[in-house]
C-alpha cells in the first residue's frame, strides 16, 4: 500500500553555491581558478611593462651566438668560438658527469658506514656516527669550499720534478697534484672493439648463468656453484680475445713536460673537490638510509631463515636484503636526486657544470636573465622527474601485495 | 637419613665461595675483547681506526695547541710561529663580530641582534618544551614584532601598529567564524589590512617615539643573516605548508592540480635556481615601481622552497592518519574546516614533527647558499671580505672551521631536541 512519490523536484537556487556540499566545490575551484590566472595575469603584465621599459624581449637567438669563454673540464670537444648552446651542453654533461660520479661514490660510502654504524665493533660504530653526524649537521657548502682547500693542499706537479722530487706518483702512474688529478687514459688501437665485443658478452653471459642457476635450484633444489663460474666467465674470455689479438688497448700514462702533467685523463681540480665533497656529504645520508632499512627488518626473520637451515650468506641474500632493499632503494634514489640537485653549487669552486655556464657566465655576458634561469629550472625539472618516474616505477614493482 | 650421610665418602656440607670470573672475562679486559677484538676481522678494523685516530690526534694536536689569538695578521701569524705548525685563530679574535653580523651593522648597536637572539630563546622555548607554563606564549606572541623592530630599528610604533591590526583581525575573525571558517578569515584580514592603512595614515605624527637607529637589510649580514633567514623562511613557510598539503589532499581537482604543480615544481629545482630568480628576475614581476630589497626577494622565494618541503611533509602525517578519523570528524557533523582544525590537523602535525624538524635543519644550512648570490651571510663573509682582505687571506682552515662549529652546534642541537621530542609523543607503549 506504500506510494512511491517521485522526490519533490529540487529548484535550483543560487544559494545553493555556497550552502550545498554538492555545489560548494564548484564555487571554492571558480574562485581558486579566478584568483590564480588575475594573479598569473597581473604578474605577466608587470613583465610585459618592466622588459618594455627596459627595451627587452624575451628571445633565444643569443643561444646561437660565440660564447667566448673557455671551459677547463669538457667532455665534448669545445673552444671559446661555439655557441651559448654548446656552451651549455657542455654544462650539462659536466652536472651529469659529476652525479654520476658521485652516486656511485656516494653509494659506496654509505653502504660501508650504514653497515659500520650498527657493526659490533665499538670503535668502528662511534667512527662512523661522527662521520656521519659530522657531514648531515653542516651545510654542503661549506663541505665543498674545505675539501676544495685540502685539494689545494696537495703537491703542485713542480714537485714531481728533478732526481728526487718531493712528490711521487702513486704507483708510478696517478699523480695527485693540486691543479687536478691525472690517471691513465685508455688508447683504443685497431681490433680493440672486438675485445669490447667479447666483454659486454662475456657480462651477459654472467647474467645468463646466474639466472639459469637460480632457476635449476627454484626448480630442482640443486645449487650450483655463483662465485667463482661468475668471475671466470666476466673475464677469462676477455683476457684471451685481448692476448690473440695482440694487445689492441693500450695505456697512456700522464707524464712530466715542462710546468704540467701531460697525456692521461685529467681531472680537473674543481671536479675533484666537488666530486668528493658531494660523495662524503651524501654518504652520510645515505648511511642512515641503509642503517634504517637493515634496522628495519624483525630479527624474527634471521631466526626464522636459520631454523630454515639457510646459511649465513644465503639468509642475507635471499631474506634479509629483499626486504631492507625495499626500505632503502627509495630514500635513496631521493638522495640522488638530492645530489644532482646540489652539483649546482659547483659555481662555488669553479666547476663549470650547467649553473656556471647557463645560470653562471652565459647570463651576465648576455644579460638575458629569464630565458637562462627559465632553461635552468627546467633542465634540473625534467633530471627530477625522470628520477620519480623511476621511482614510482620501482615503488609498484616492490611494493608488497595487499588485500 | 642422616646417618647414611656418613657411609658417604663425598658430600659437600658447605658451599664454595662464588669465585672472580677469570681476569680475561671481566671489567674493561672484557669489554675490549667482545666490543673491540671479538674476531680477527674487528681487531683488525680497530687496529686500523686506533692508528687513524692517533694519527689525526698527532698532527691536529700540535696545529691547536700552537695556535695564536692575538695577532693581527697573517704575515704577523707566521712570524711569530717562525716555521712551527700552528693556527692562527687570532682571524677569529679580530673579525668575530663581522662573521656574526656582518660587514655593515653598526658596531655600538650589536646588543640589539644579540638581545632579538636571546628573546628568540625565550620565545621558542614554551613552544619547544610542553612543560613550561603556557603564560610564556605572550612572549612568543609578541617577539616577532619585537624582533623587527630591534633588528630594523625605527620608532617602535611601527611594530605596535601592526600588532593591533593583528590583534583587530583576530579579533573580528573569532566574531566572523560563526559565519564560516573562509568568511571569516576573509573579515580578519580585511579588518587587519584596515588598521594597518589607518597606521600607516597616522604614524609619521608618531615617528618621534622610542627611535632605534634604522638599519638597512642590505647591512645585515653573518651568521645573524642565516639565523634570520631560518627562522623567518620555516615560520613563514609552515601555515603556507598546511595549506598546500591539505590542498594537495583535496578532492576538488584545480585546487589539487595547483597544489601538486607548485610542489612539484619547487621541489625539482635546486635552491640555487630559485635564488638567481630572487636576485636577477624576480623584479621584473613587480610593479616598476615597487623596490623591493633583495633580502625580501630571497625570503620570498625560500619561504617557497620550504613550504613545498614542508607540504609533502605534513601530507605524509595527513596520509598516514586512518581514514576512520576522517569518517569519525564527518559522523560528528564537524564541516571540513573544524574538523581539520579539531581532529585530523593535530595529530597529523604530531606525527609530522621529526620530518618537519628535518626540514628546517635542511633550510637552515641551505641559508648559506646566498652567499652564491653575494650576500655577505656568514659563508659569504667568510669568502668575500675576510679573505680578500690583505691581513687575513690564506686563512681557510680556522674560518671554515668555525663556521662549520657554529652550523654543526645549531643543527646537532636542533636535532637531537627532535629525537627527543619524538621520544615524548610517542603515546604505544614499547
Amino acid at each position: 500500500m506504500t506510494a512511491y512519490t517521485d522526490p519533490p523536484k529540487e529548484s535550483f537556487q543560487l544559494s545553493q553555491l555556497i550552502h550545498d556540499t554538492r555545489y560548494r566545490s564548484y564555487t571554492f575551484q571558480f574562485i581558486a581558478l579566478v584568483l590564480l590566472l588575475f594573479g598569473l595575469g597581473y604578474l605577466t603584465m608587470n613583465l610585459i611593462t618592466n622588459l618594455r621599459v627596459a627595451g627587452l624581449s624575451i628571445s633565444y637567438g643569443f643561444l646561437g651566438q660565440p660564447a667566448g669563454y673557455d671551459i677547463n673540464q669538457s667532455l665534448i670537444d669545445y673552444n671559446n668560438q661555439d655557441s651559448h648552446l654548446r656552451a651549455s651542453i657542455v654544462g650539462v654533461l659536466n652536472t651529469l658527469l659529476v652525479a654520476f660520479l658521485g652516486c656511485i661514490t656516494a653509494t659506496i660510502l654509505g653502504v660501508f658506514a650504514g653497515v659500520g654504524r650498527l657493526s659490533k665493533n665499538w670503535l668502528i660504530a662511534k667512527l662512523m656516527s661522527v662521520y656521519v653526524e659530522a657531514f648531515r649537521n653542516v651545510p654542503v657548502l661549506i663541505w665543498i669550499l674545505i675539501i676544495s682547500t685540502i685539494v689545494t693542499v696537495m703537491p703542485s706537479p713542480r714537485d714531481f720534478k728533478g732526481e728526487t722530487p718531493d712528490a711521487e706518483m702513486l704507483f708510478g702512474i696517478i699523480a695527485f697534484t693540486n691543479r687536478g688529478i691525472y690517471i691513465p687514459k685508455p688508447v683504443w688501437l685497431e681490433g680493440s672493439w672486438v675485445v669490447v665485443t667479447v666483454f659486454i658478452l662475456s657480462v651477459i653471459g654472467v647474467f645468463a648463468y646466474r639466472s639459469y642457476a637460480k632457476k635449476l635450484l627454484f626448480n630442482t633444489g640443486k645449487l650450483l656453484p655463483m662465485g667463482w663460474p661468475s668471475v671466470a666467465i666476466l673475464l677469462v674470455p676477455s683476457i684471451l680475445v685481448y692476448f690473440i689479438m695482440g694487445r689492441p688497448i693500450g695505456v697512456e700514462i700522464p707524464e712530466l713536460g715542462g710546468f704540467n702533467f701531460k697525456g692521461g685523463v685529467a681531472l680537473q681540480r674543481p671536479l675533484i673537490a666537488l666530486w668528493l665533497a658531494l660523495s662524503v656529504y651524501t654518504g652520510a645520508f645515505i648511511a642512515e638510509n641503509v642503517r634504517a632499512g637493515i634496522q628495519a627488518i624483525n630479527r624474527g626473520q634471521t631466526e626464522a631463515a636459520a631454523s630454515l637451515g639457510l646459511r649465513p650468506g644465503r639468509i642475507m641474500s635471499l631474506v634479509i636484503l629483499p626486504q631492507a632493499l625495499r626500505v632503502i632503494i627509495p630514500p635513496v634514489i631521493s638522495q640522488y636526486l638530492n645530489l644532482t640537485k646540489n652539483s649546482s653549487l659547483a659555481i662555488a669552486v669553479g666547476y663549470m657544470d650547467l649553473t656556471g655556464t647557463l645560470g653562471g657566465i652565459t647570463l651576465n655576458q648576455t644579460g638575458r636573465a629569464i630565458e637562462c634561469v627559465l632553461m635552468l629550472m627546467l633542465f634540473y625539472l625534467l633530471i627530477s622527474l625522470s628520477i620519480s618516474a623511476i621511482m614510482n616505477a620501482y615503488n609498484n614493482r616492490v611494493k608488497l601485495k595487499e588485500r | 637419613m642422616s646417618d647414611m650421610h656418613s657411609h658417604l665418602a663425598f658430600v659437600r656440607t658447605e658451599m664454595l665461595a662464588q669465585q672472580e670470573p677469570p681476569i680475561k672475562e671481566k671489567g674493561i679486559v672484557k669489554w675490549a675483547r667482545s666490543n673491540l677484538f671479538s674476531n680477527w676481522m674487528n681487531s683488525v678494523l680497530t687496529i686500523v681506526a686506533f692508528y687513524l685516530i692517533v694519527k689525526l690526534i698527532f698532527s691536529a694536536g700540535p696545529w691547536f695547541a700552537n695556535g695564536l689569538w692575538d695577532t693581527s695578521s697573517l704575515a704577523q701569524c707566521r712570524e711569530v710561529l717562525d716555521g712551527v705548525r700552528g693556527a692562527c685563530f687570532s682571524v677569529l679574535t679580530e673579525r668575530w663580530q663581522q662573521l656574526l653580523f656582518g660587514i655593515a651593522y653598526p658596531s655600538d648597536q650589536y646588543w640589539r641582534p644579540t638581545l632579538a637572539f636571546v628573546l628568540m630563546l625565550v620565545a621558542a622555548a614554551p613552544v619547544l618544551f610542553v612543560a613550561l607554563p603556557r603564560a610564556m606564549l605572550v612572549i612568543t606572541a609578541l617577539f616577532p614584532f619585537v624582533a623587527y623592530w630591534l633588528l630594523w630599528g625605527g620608532t617602535i610604533m611601527t611594530s605596535v601598529f601592526l600588532l593591533i591590526g593583528v590583534i583587530v583581525g583576530y579579533l573580528v575573525f573569532t566574531k566572523a567564524e560563526r559565519f564560516g571558517f573562509v568568511l571569516g578569515l576573509a573579515a580578519g584580514l580585511i579588518a587587519a589590512v584596515v588598521v594597518w592603512k589607518i597606521g600607516g595614515v597616522i604614524k609619521p605624527s608618531v615617528d618621534g617615539i622610542m627611535v632605534l637607529e634604522p638599519v638597512a637589510s642590505r647591512d645585515m649580514g653573518g651568521f645573524m643573516l642565516n639565523m634570520m633567514l631560518g627562522v623567518v623562511c620555516i615560520s613563514l613557510s609552515l601555515p603556507i605548508g598546511i595549506m598546500l598539503a591539505l590542498g594537495r589532499q583535496s578532492h576538488m581537482p584545480i585546487i589539487k592540480g595547483i597544489s601538486v604543480v607548485f610542489i612539484e615544481f619547487i621541489r625539482g629545482v635546486p635552491l640555487i635556481t630559485l635564488l638567481f630568480v630572487a636576485s636577477v628576475v624576480l623584479a621584473y614581476f613587480f610593479p616598476p615601481e615597487t623596490n623591493m630589497d633583495l633580502i625580501l626577494r630571497v625570503i620570498i622565494m625560500i619561504t617557497m622552497f620550504s613550504s613545498a618541503y614542508i607540504a609533502e611533509v605534513i601530507r605524509g602525517g595527513l596520509a598516514a592518519l586512518p581514514k576512520g578519523q576522517y569518517e569519525a570528524a564527518d559522523s560528528l557533523g564537524l564541516d571540513y574546516a573544524q574538523a581539520m582544525r579539531l581532529i585530523i590537523l593535530p595529530q597529523a602535525l604530531k606525527i609530522s614533527i621529526p620530518g618537519i624538524v628535518n626540514v628546517a635543519v635542511g633550510l637552515f644550512k641551505d641559508t648559506t647558499l646566498v652567499s652564491v648570490i653575494s650576500m655577505f651571510d656568514l659563508v659569504g663573509m667568510i669568502r668575500g671580505p675576510i679573505l680578500a682582505s690583505t691581513e687575513w687571506n690564506g686563512v681557510y682552515w680556522e674560518l671554515y672551521g668555525f663556521a662549520a662549529l657554529l652550523f654543526f652546534v645549531t643543527c646537532y642541537s636542533i636535532s637531537q631536541y627532535s629525537q627527543w621530542l619524538e621520544r615524548q609523543l610517542r603515546t604505544d607503549h614499547r
